[in-house]
């Protein structure tokens, strides 16, 4: 008898064969993992807004908006294609639900590149975790944390998509696993709408 | 009976709207960012922009309004909770706004 068998006895039939609001397993997963994740990024952004809010002169270093609203957009706009490919996944046409996940990818490289290429010009105007020439040094720490946070997300969201979508061209997946971790990829959508207004447009130079 | 194809272009129509919904409420917070008020009157309204824009991607992007009820109040209610239990540092931060940490 296999340790599973021994430990079925354990429990009535009902209890071990019902899934918890008759959602996939692999999808309630997901949403925990979502719920776990929303309460790190809800930390990091109190944690920050207690700091920002404490310090007196906290800097506003930011003076255009261009490249935050591009990024917004493509995230956003990574978004949709995301839906577009589960859609077309679950109405069978796998080559393009395929081509709309590799899309999606695509988006979120853009972001990662356009974040990147920000970051590395704060760091040519002198900014580090711990100094910045515009004010107190807790705003280098804080930015790149939260921000450094988010786009790990995008960077591990792309890995995934491109590992989900590729088995799922091989069969080896399903339309399911395409939205589960669409989930995810809007999740890190949804992390962004509050990065943004906090972290880049409260700290915006008038 | 609406076929496979029917039923894609009306959930594609509906995503759409969505879409250029969340599209709109991002530009919003933009709009709000160059308005000439306070910091504390500009992060309430970009959080409420933020959490309307938050609970129409959840809801529609991510399906939680077409999952069943109890799932959609244990992921509201429990996220809601926790989140509400953060705010307990406002208080000492404002402390140390007003009297530099040494006011009793």
């Amino acid at each position: 008898m296999s340790q599973a068998d021994l430990t079925m006895q354990g429990h009535s039939a009902g209890m071990m064969t019902d899934r918890p609001f008759a959602i996939p397993t692999k999808k309630l997963a997901m949403w925990l993992f979502i719920i776990a994740d929303t309460m790190t990024f809800a930390a990091c952004l109190v944690a920050y807004g207690f700091l920002r809010n404490a310090t007196p002169d906290w800097p506003r270093p930011f003076h255009s908006i261009v490249n935050v609203a591009i990024m917004t957009f493509i995230l956003l706009t990574s978004s949709l294609t995301m839906l577009i490919g589960v859609q077309t996944a679950k109405a069978g046409d796998k080559a393009k639900a395929f081509r709309w996940t590799m899309i999606t990818a695509l988006l979120g490289v853009v972001f990662a590149v356009l974040h990147i290429r920000e970051w590395l010009g704060l760091i040519g105007e002198g900014m580090t975790l711990f100094k910045n020439p515009w004010g107190t040094g807790l705003f280098g720490a804080a930015f790149f944390t939260v921000t450094g946070l988010h786009i790990t997300h995008v960077i591990a969201g792309v890995i995934a998509l491109l590992a989900v979508g590729l088995r799922y061209k091989n069969g080896r997946y399903h339309a399911d696993d395409l939205e589960i971790v669409g989930l995810y990829w809007h999740f890190v959508d949804l992390v962004w709408m509050f990065v943004v207004p906090f972290v880049y447009l409260l700290n915006l130079a008038h | 009976m609406a076929t496979v194809a029917e039923q894609k272009n009306e959930g594609m129509g509906k995503y759409l709207v969505v879409y250029f919904c969340i599209l709109a409420l991002a530009a919003l917070q933009f709009v709000i960012a160059y308005q000439n008020i306070t910091a504390a009157q500009m992060f309430r309204r970009m959080l409420s922009v933020a959490v309307v824009e938050a609970g129409v991607a959840v809801m529609f992007f991510m399906h939680l309004w077409s999952e069943k009820r109890g799932f959609l109040l244990f992921v509201v209610v429990f996220t809601i909770f926790v989140l509400l239990a953060m705010q307990f540092g406002w208080t000492d931060s404002f402390r140390l706004t007003h009297c530099g940490g040494y006011c009793s």
